[in-house]
């Protein structure tokens, strides 16, 4: 019976879930390190392609643009490791603290 | 019309792979006398990803990452092991700075892990207050774990060599503090588990595991503990920094589900403890030992005690970029036989048909880690491992 209590007591508790897509999103609390989207610096690559040989899933493709040899992410196959951003010889890509990257069409889903 | 005069005695009752009862893939095939179970039957293959295989065709950097997949929740013992398997090729010293945050992350996992269990426990019994109060606590860890290491989940913080990133000191401050929350909770937790007449009824007395059949039948992790056996290989086989972290190994006498409960609140405390420790007493210094990429030929063997018990990985290395072999053996692979031991009625023990879910939770099955294919060829006397294509190699 020791439960009684602590179930009286929640009654006149706040409520500890947000109702996050619709309100209370400012109230989500993302921490300072958080792996998110990443972004990509074009002026900063080397096209040297170590982000796409160490991708574990495959999300960072080498294509070539006029400039040379870059990568493109795609966020549908990214796992949010940071093992890009680890790699990267001139800190071109970066994770940022934007985890909110749902979406209906899998053409935004790129970082380029 | 006749009546039919047929009579059976044992029917087969199959459960799964999906049923409301079960959160897991499992087919349980149960052979009943009306009420009581006389004999179970498992098959867990219904969640087979060629991990293994997966492995030998990536490099070791990214084997991290699949590695920390093969399960969500105990995803920072996969890594741990991983990567102290790949580490053992080199033959190389960690920083102990790292192998201190190491500790704590698993630590971390573990809490959440029992706490999750614990609410599954609950859900499983047919208390869902409880299970909605410890799911709730349970969150304050899971942000602390994505403060440290930057994911709720998946928390990629091991890495051959060392750890990715280091514990900033306001880290180190906000955990201590949690971690005085979360032991108060997991005490009020133990007390409401110790008095309340719901689980007693359907936990004590249940899915009896005598201590001589769990060690001949290898259960690991709690469930071994539960049956009184002293065997942690955090005690046994020390690694990383777990000689120096001082922890005692919970057992308990009683044998059945109730225990398994008791064990896993215990070792929340003991976990807490570690935290703190590894928070006060962390040196200084690097977090990381920079490796070369292809390691030395040669094979490991690693063993890590993740939440359910003792985990092992084994790799083989050829000295290229990729691995040779890998082989990974979770601690519910070996609770299996003991849940076929639990399911069976014996003398005065008998298992009823209502009583499986809650023996099935008791050994906090995580089946997605443990369904690999082997194959036995009874000509050769062989045992092997592979994967679709050679299963289909193999048919022709």
């Amino acid at each position: 019976m020791a439960m009684l209590p602590e179930v009286f007591r929640h009654i006149f508790k706040k409520r500890a879930t947000l109702m996050y897509p619709f309100r209370d999103r400012e109230k989500i609390p993302v921490p300072e390190g958080l792996r998110g989207k990443m972004s990509f610096n074009r002026e900063l690559c080397i096209g040297c392609g170590l982000c796409a040989r160490f991708c574990p899933s495959g999300a960072a493709k080498l294509v070539e643009d006029d400039k040379g040899k870059r990568p493109i992410f795609y966020i549908d196959q990214c796992l949010f490791c940071a093992q890009c951003e680890e790699v990267c010889p001139r800190k071109a890509i970066t994770l940022t603290r934007e985890f909110e990257v749902a979406g209906f069409n899998r053409s935004n889903l790129v970082v380029k | 019309m006749s009546v039919s005069s047929s009579y059976e005695r044992f029917f087969d009752i199959p459960i799964g792979p999906q049923h409301p009862a079960l959160k897991e893939p499992l087919f349980l095939k149960l052979i009943v006398e009306g009420e009581h179970v006389v004999a179970a039957d498992v098959d867990v293959s219904y969640t087979h990803r060629g991990i293994e295989r997966a492995m030998q065709e990536r490099n070791y950097v990214q084997n991290i990452y699949l590695a920390e997949r093969i399960c969500g929740i105990c995803n920072v013992a996969h890594t741990l092991c991983y990567c102290q398997n790949v580490e053992g090729l080199y033959d190389v010293e960690i920083p102990s700075r790292a192998l201190y945050i190491r500790v704590l992350v698993e630590e971390l996992a573990r809490i959440h892990s029992h706490l999750l269990w614990l609410g599954v426990a609950a859900h499983e019994i047919g208390f869902d207050t409880l299970f909605m109060y410890v799911w709730r606590d349970r969150e304050i860890v899971m942000d602390l774990i994505e403060e440290v290491t930057g994911n709720r989940v998946t928390s990629a913080i091991n890495t051959i060599g060392g750890v990715r990133r280091d514990v900033k000191p306001e880290t180190c401050d906000k955990c201590l503090k949690a971690m005085d929350y979360i032991e108060e909770r997991t005490k009020y937790y133990k007390r409401v588990c110790k008095t309340d007449p719901t689980i007693a009824a359907r936990c004590v007395g249940v899915g009896i595991l005598k201590p001589d059949e769990a060690v001949r039948l290898c259960a690991v992790g709690p469930t071994l503990r539960a049956s009184n056996v002293k065997y942690d290989v955090r005690a046994d086989d020390p690694y990383a920094v777990h000689d120096e972290v001082p922890f005692n190994v919970i057992v308990y006498d009683t044998n059945d589900s109730f225990g398994r409960i008791l064990v896993r609140i215990d070792e929340i405390f003991e976990s807490i403890n570690m935290v703190r420790y590894c928070i006060k007493h962390m040196p200084s210094g690097p977090v990381r030992a920079r490796l070369r990429l292809n390691p030395p030929v040669g094979e490991h063997l690693s063993r890590v005690e993740a939440p359910r018990g003792e985990l092992v990985h084994y790799v083989k290395s050829n000295g290229s970029e990729k691995p040779e072999r890998y082989k990974v053996r979770t601690p519910t692979f070996e609770n299996l036989s003991a849940l076929c031991e639990m399911l069976t009625s014996k003398g005065n023990y008998v298992v009823n048909i209502a009583d499986v879910p809650v023996v099935f939770a008791s050994i906090d099955p995580c089946l997605s880690c443990t369904s690999r294919v082997a194959i036995l060829d009874s000509e050769r006397g062989k045992i092997w491992i592979g994967s679709l294509e050679e299963l289909k190699r193999l048919k022709r």
